[in-house]
């Protein structure tokens, strides 16, 4: 009986095809707003996990100077020295390794070609706690820090700049007033909060010091947390420490930050759920308007084929029969519906994603979701337009002009 | 007027109105249609009932046709007080029993002649191939089995009202019901649909029951039952035509 219901509603649906198409277009608009608003919401928020773990996993960074607050004057703070970073890495147990950092801004140049870009000075665990990986080549050793070598590692977007295609080991390149040897190329991470991470040099901390910066300055300190141990307590600690290497009294204030990696990216990845939850209920205000779209064309069906509804009780169609083929008629058009805008959703969500470099998630639960909730809109605003149909006096409906 | 025979082999009744009056409206707005009718037709029977219009005849079309119950007196059906079932055993009743033709052809638009035909016994449930062989043989005993894919817009009238009988006697109905089936034809057209339901009558033993206004039309009929204001003014029988 159910298979014959639904073959009466499907040929209902197909004498009408305009009406039926126009019917659902509110349904396939809605399910696949839903979808692609969560797919990118998927996307946005792994490209923002992708781009913190490109920065390093279990990172903190240690700067000079507070970040401004409102009304705050920009405090005039200390660098730190290189010893800072031994004393973090001798005392505080959790902390696997630390790297002190000394960069700045200077011109490169190879043969004709040269290329602004950051300079940094930095000790090997640089590579190891921002989780960068070569390419080619190698990273700078012991010796060559302690020496103080004319020694650098660049990263892609130099490369691009200054050899194009070529391998740029071995070659030599100028750094202000020294020639210094590529011994390394470091493999792309891409872009990071809109940052091109590639567009980097980095030479041991004392070659920096001596020869570009003129100073034993160190700028800032790359702290990784061993796995597994307590950032908070970390945090404290390092805290503490600084404080007392930098001699402020107590009830002073920080004149040094530490931001958390993780940190920044658990409240991004959250910050981005609840925008794509909300993008995703407005998405569904628009399937719930598509099934009032629904029972309006159902209602108008049931008026215009009063007659036919007649016929189908004179010649012995139970009233249940009678709803069931109509509010199957509503399931299948929400259902046809939900499926094109499930298809249409995720062909859109490919193209999105790849114009706004997101990558494409294809999310099962969302998709199953949103279906089952256009289908159920079908029997919800189908329910009443087929009772009334089924309700219908025969005598009256075969009357009916 | 007729009297009932329980003889083997002699008819016996199919339906027995017994003092059925209707009452439309209420209170002072009542309406009576049907003031006391009692009539009995026996199986087989090919009955015209005439009369002018607000004489009660489509009423009691409607009562016999189970879409409608009488306000006071008893209808039965093959001995089944109608009266006394509910809106889904008369629904039941109709798919297996009854089969109905009307003025206005009443097929469903856009859809062919055979999946009009097939419509009574997709209700019934009856599988696909059952379903087309009967619509297909329906089709052919009105004379239509070349037009079994047109749509009703590609139909003349009188086709349209042949795939209708064709839809009313597909399932073997005991009775068939046909009010004013030549209303909406040419009287040529009228003629032709007469014969082919007096032919159904003669050939296949199928009760007929029908309403019309046109006295040329109910020659075809074997008795003639006259409704004037609510009541049977006359019923006799014609004598030799067809």
């Amino acid at each position: 009986m159910l298979w014959n219901s639904l073959l009466l509603a499907v040929r209902a649906i197909r004498r009408n095809v305009l009406r039926s198409v126009l019917t659902i277009l509110g349904v396939v608009i809605g399910v696949s707003a839903v979808i692609i608003m969560v797919t990118l919401g998927d996307g946005a928020t792994q490209s923002v996990k992708d781009q913190i773990t490109s920065l390093g996993s279990n990172l903190l960074v240690v700067r000079p100077g507070q970040r401004l607050g409102p009304g705050r004057e920009p405090a005039r703070a200390p660098n730190f020295k290189a010893e800072d970073a031994e004393a973090i890495a001798s005392q505080i147990g959790s902390v696997a390794a630390v790297a002190p950092t000394a960069g700045i801004n200077v011109t490169v140049v190879y043969f004709a070609d040269n290329w602004s870009t950051n300079v940094t000075g930095s000790t090997s665990a640089y590579f190891t706690s921002g989780n960068w990986r070569l390419a080619s080549g190698r990273f700078f050793n012991d010796t060559e820090e302690r020496a103080g070598k004319a020694v650098c590692v660049i990263g892609e977007t130099v490369r691009k700049q200054l050899f194009g295609t070529q391998d740029p080991v071995g070659s030599e390149i100028r750094v202000k007033r020294f020639a210094c040897e590529v011994i390394g190329l470091l493999k792309s991470k891409g872009n990071s909060f809109g940052m091109d991470a590639d567009d980097i040099i980095v030479m041991p901390l004392r070659t920096v010091q001596r020869r570009v910066r003129g100073s034993d300055d160190v700028t800032g300190l790359q702290v990784s947390v061993k796995d597994g141990a307590s950032r908070t307590h970390t945090i404290d600690a390092i805290n503490a420490l600084m404080r007392e290497r930098r001699n402020i009294a107590e009830g002073e204030d920080d004149n040094f930050s530490l931001v958390d990696t993780k940190q920044i990216a658990e409240t991004l990845s959250s910050t981005i759920r609840v925008m794509t939850m909300l993008l995703g209920a407005v998405a569904a205000i628009s399937l719930l308007v598509g099934g009032i779209g629904i029972m309006n064309i159902m209602l108008v069906s049931v008026t215009e084929r009063t007659r036919e509804i007649g016929i189908r009780l004179a010649i012995g169609a139970l009233e249940h029969e009678v709803l069931m083929q109509f509010l199957i008629e509503a399931v299948a058009l929400a259902s046809f519906g939900g499926v094109i805008g499930m298809v249409a959703a995720n062909l859109i969500s490919v193209a999105a994603a790849d114009a706004i470099k997101v990558p494409f998630l294809f999310n099962p639960r969302i998709n199953v979701l949103s279906f089952v909730f256009a289908a159920l809109i079908g029997v919800i605003f189908g329910y009443f337009p087929a009772r009334r149909a089924a309700l219908l006096d025969p005598i009256e409906a075969l009357r009916y002009e | 007027m007729s009297t009932d025979r329980t003889v083997a082999g002699s008819p016996r009744p199919l339906l027995e109105l017994r003092g059925v009056t209707k009452v439309y409206g209420q209170g002072r707005a009542a309406f009576p249609a049907l003031r006391g009718i009692d009539v009995t037709v026996q199986e087989g029977e090919f009955v015209a009932i005439m009369g002018p219009s607000g004489s009660g005849k489509s009423t009691v079309m409607n009562i016999l046709g189970c879409l409608d119950t009488p306000t006071t007196g008893s209808y039965l059906f093959r001995n089944t007080r109608v009266e006394l079932l509910s809106r889904r055993q008369r629904a039941l009743l109709r798919r297996h029993y009854l089969g109905f033709v009307f003025q206005g052809f009443n097929l469903l638009a856009r859809t062919s002649a055979i999946e009009n035909v097939e419509l009574p016994l997709l209700y019934r449930g009856e599988p696909f191939r059952q379903r087309r062989s009967s619509a297909r043989a329906a089709l052919a005993s009105v004379g239509l089995d070349a037009w079994e894919t047109h749509a009703p817009a590609e139909l003349s009238g009188g086709q349209q009202q042949r795939v209708a009988i064709a839809r009313a006697i597909v399932t073997h109905p005991a009775l068939l019901l046909a009010d004013e089936p030549t209303g909406n034809l040419d009287s040529q057209r009228g003629r032709e649909i007469m014969e082919l339901l007096a032919a159904l009558s003669r050939e296949q033993g199928i009760t007929v029951l029908l309403v019309t206004h046109e006295s040329e039309m109910a020659r075809y009929a074997k008795r003639v039952i006259h409704f004037v204001d609510g009541f049977v003014d006359s019923d006799h029988r014609n004598g030799g035509s067809a």
